[in-house]
């Protein structure tokens, strides 16, 4: 039987994101949590690969203790068992850190592995750059952005669109994918399904030592990249109004907002000096 | 045989050239960016037959250009890909590498940050130089509700991946002159693990209303079916759709795919922007969980003005006009 893992995150529930009116920023500790929406296509495609061929799904997940609940709703889904990597000193991991703690978990835990699924992105860091991270720690090939996959044997084929092109592509297991959320719908949680995954779901709870790495490891020291701010480039004050001539209009308009419309289509608006 | 001066690379990602101009615009950034660290601008091209595109980098800017030419090379592939670049970045030691945000980009950023150990952010839509000389990245997430600035301190190289389109190309000028530097294909490389079976070109997927990030509505205060049409014009410089009220599809200026609202599509892009559209209940239903409401209606109280987090006093197609100006300005800049 082969062996599956999917790597799970929990992400803030966006509807519902708390911010701060004062500082523009996210109150991510008060946020309700969800499964990735990305990992979820990724573990049903997992599913599918267990119903058709037999599997033993792992699902990993490395966040705060509430992200067991990503890994008990993957239970109920069908996974077979948990991994919750938590610990304080995993804190604040950018995309290298991540790849590197989900590698060594992966190796201690499923050293066996098969195929390892993940989502695309995730949708509160929208970096879509563990999966391809996590191929290169394990040393493994690994195809990011997959639609549709076909198991046969130990070789798996993919098509997936990568640019303007349409690519299948094959690699022999053991591998990575990452899913887009195009195929695959997630199928639903059924209630009783649930509380059987938080009566009787196998969850296996790892801290930083368990998995041996440096006592001096933190990731927040470790991780390449800074944060040096985050600043929401939404306006607070509403129903804000504007008369005039329409070019000095538009220029108001831009003066206030074109942080706002520049992150939303992606280009830097702001007059350059 | 580290350079002498310090040097920004941009990835020279050619597929799809006459679509994707991301790599030309990166050049154009790095070319603003380079005196402040006193660097030189290096295009990094791999691939088959590929002087024309050389000539072409260095005509938009390039400063010198790193080149492998090997038919092995002729198609991209990840891990070889991934694995040249490496050592050429060992080799020469870059400061920051640069890399578009298109698919292949994305998938090998990461996996050369991972090799090279270091940080790399993703899909910038800004880059600057601070005052401590470290590349000031900006990037989204949250859909775009949150913006982060991000360095990489320590690590070099100092990595970025950037949304096409964040920046303008340097016009072509064949006049400029730049290095070319040869790298020979090494002996021994590791064998691609990843087989490409096939590969087609396939029109890029249609973007639907529901999914847009910017969203363009107008309702019957456009006027006409003729002056309807300058909101597509606004929409596609915003990259983003046209949504439509309800007598506005049947007065057939626009497609009824079009339509917004109780009968037609729920939408929820992070701005929306409604112009001349009094605010019925059954077409305000369409967009609760839109971000940044831009209305612009020549009657301060229509409901749409009270609802809207910008209400605009001023004739729907003057103001159109207006900020379909100010908006090739600035996105040209
Ligand atoms: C069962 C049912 C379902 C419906 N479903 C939908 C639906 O899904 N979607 C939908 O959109 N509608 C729907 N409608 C229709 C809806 O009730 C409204 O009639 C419609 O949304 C109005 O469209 P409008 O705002 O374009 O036109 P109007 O209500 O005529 O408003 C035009 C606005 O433009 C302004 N204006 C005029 N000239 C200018 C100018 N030069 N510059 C700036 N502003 C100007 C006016 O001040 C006015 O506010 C439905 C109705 C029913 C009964
Ligand atoms: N903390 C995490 N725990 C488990 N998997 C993760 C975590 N962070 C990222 N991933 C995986 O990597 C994918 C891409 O994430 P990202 O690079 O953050 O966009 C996610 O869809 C997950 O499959």
């Amino acid at each position: 039987m082969i062996n599956l893992v999917v790597c799970i995150k929990q992400v803030p529930m966006v509807s519902e994101l708390p911010w701060d009116a004062h500082t523009g920023t996210l109150k991510r500790e008060l946020a309700e949590g969800m499964m990735n929406p990305a990992c979820g296509h990724a573990l049903e495609a997992a599913l599918q690969i267990k119903e058709k061929h037999g599997a033993h799904i792992t699902a990993v997940t490395m966040g705060p203790p509430m992200a067991e609940e990503v890994l008990r709703e993957a239970i109920a889904l069908g996974a077979d068992r948990g991994i919750l990597l938590t610990d304080p000193r995993m804190a604040g991991a950018d995309t290298f850190v991540t790849s590197y703690i989900l590698a060594r978990a992966i190796e201690k835990i499923c050293p066996n592995f098969d195929l390892i699924f993940c989502g695309c992105q995730t949708s509160d860091s929208e970096t879509a750059q563990v999966g391809p991270q996590l191929s290169e720690e394990l040393d493994i090939p690994g195809a990011a952005n997959v639609e549709k996959l076909d198991l046969t044997g130990r070789s798996l084929r993919i098509q997936r669109l990568s640019d303007n092109f349409l690519e299948t592509l094959e690699f022999d297991l053991p591998g990575l994918i990452t899913l887009t959320t195009q195929h695959y719908e997630p199928r639903h949680v059924s209630l009783s399904g649930m509380q059987q995954a938080f009566e009787f779901g196998e969850i296996v709870t790892l801290t930083a030592a368990d998995l041996g790495l440096d006592p001096e490891f933190k990731s927040a020291k470790n991780s390449p990249t800074r944060i040096l701010d985050v600043f929401s480039p939404v306006a607070q004050n509403k129903n804000i109004v504007m008369k005039g001539a329409p070019k000095k209009i538009v220029e108001q308009l831009f003066l206030k907002f074109d942080d706002k419309i520049g992150g939303a289509i992606g280009k830097d608006l702001k007059e350059k000096t | 045989m580290m350079d002498a001066e310090r040097n920004i690379w941009v990835f020279g990602d050619y597929r799809n050239y006459f679509q994707n101009r991301v790599t030309l615009q990166l050049l154009s950034r790095a070319a603003d960016l380079a005196p402040k660290i006193n660097a030189r601008v290096g295009a990094v091209i791999l691939g088959s037959h590929i002087n024309e595109y050389v000539n072409e980098y260095i005509a938009h800017g390039a400063q010198k250009v790193y080149l492998i030419d090997h038919p092995s090379l002729a198609r991209y592939s990840i891990e070889t890909y991934t694995t040249l670049i490496e050592g050429l970045a060992r080799k020469y030691l870059p400061d920051i590498v640069l890399v578009g945000a298109t698919s292949f980009g994305r998938e090998l950023a990461p996996r050369l940050a991972k090799r090279l150990d270091t940080g790399l952010t993703a899909d910038c839509i800004r880059l600057d130089i601070n005052a401590d000389g470290l590349l000031e990245q900006t990037a989204p997430s949250f859909g775009g509700n949150l913006l982060a600035r991000i360095v990489t301190p320590v690590s070099r190289p100092q990595m970025a991946t950037v949304r096409p389109g964040s920046f303008q190309e340097i016009p072509h000028d064949s006049s400029r002159q730049g290095m070319v530097i040869c790298e020979p294909m090494p002996k021994k490389l590791p064998k691609e693990r990843m087989r490409l079976i096939n590969y087609e070109r396939k029109p890029p997927r249609g973007q639907r209303i529901e999914e847009a990030r910017v969203v363009v509505c107008g309702g019957r205060g456009m006027g006409s079916k003729n002056k309807f049409r300058k909101l597509y014009e606004l929409a596609q410089l915003l990259g983003g759709e046209v949504g439509a009220t309800r007598p506005v599809v049947y007065s057939g200026w626009a497609d009824p795919e079009a339509l917004v609202g109780q009968a037609g599509k729920q939408i929820k892009p992070q701005v929306l922007f409604s112009f001349g559209i009094s605010g019925a209940i059954q077409h305000t239903a369409g967009f609760n969980n839109a971000g940044l409401v831009i209305a612009v209606n020549k009657n301060p109280n229509a409901t749409m003005m009270k609802i809207a987090d910008v209400a605009i006093v001023a004739d729907a197609n003057q103001f159109c006009s207006s900020l379909i100006k100010e908006l090739k300005k600035r996105i040209r800049n």
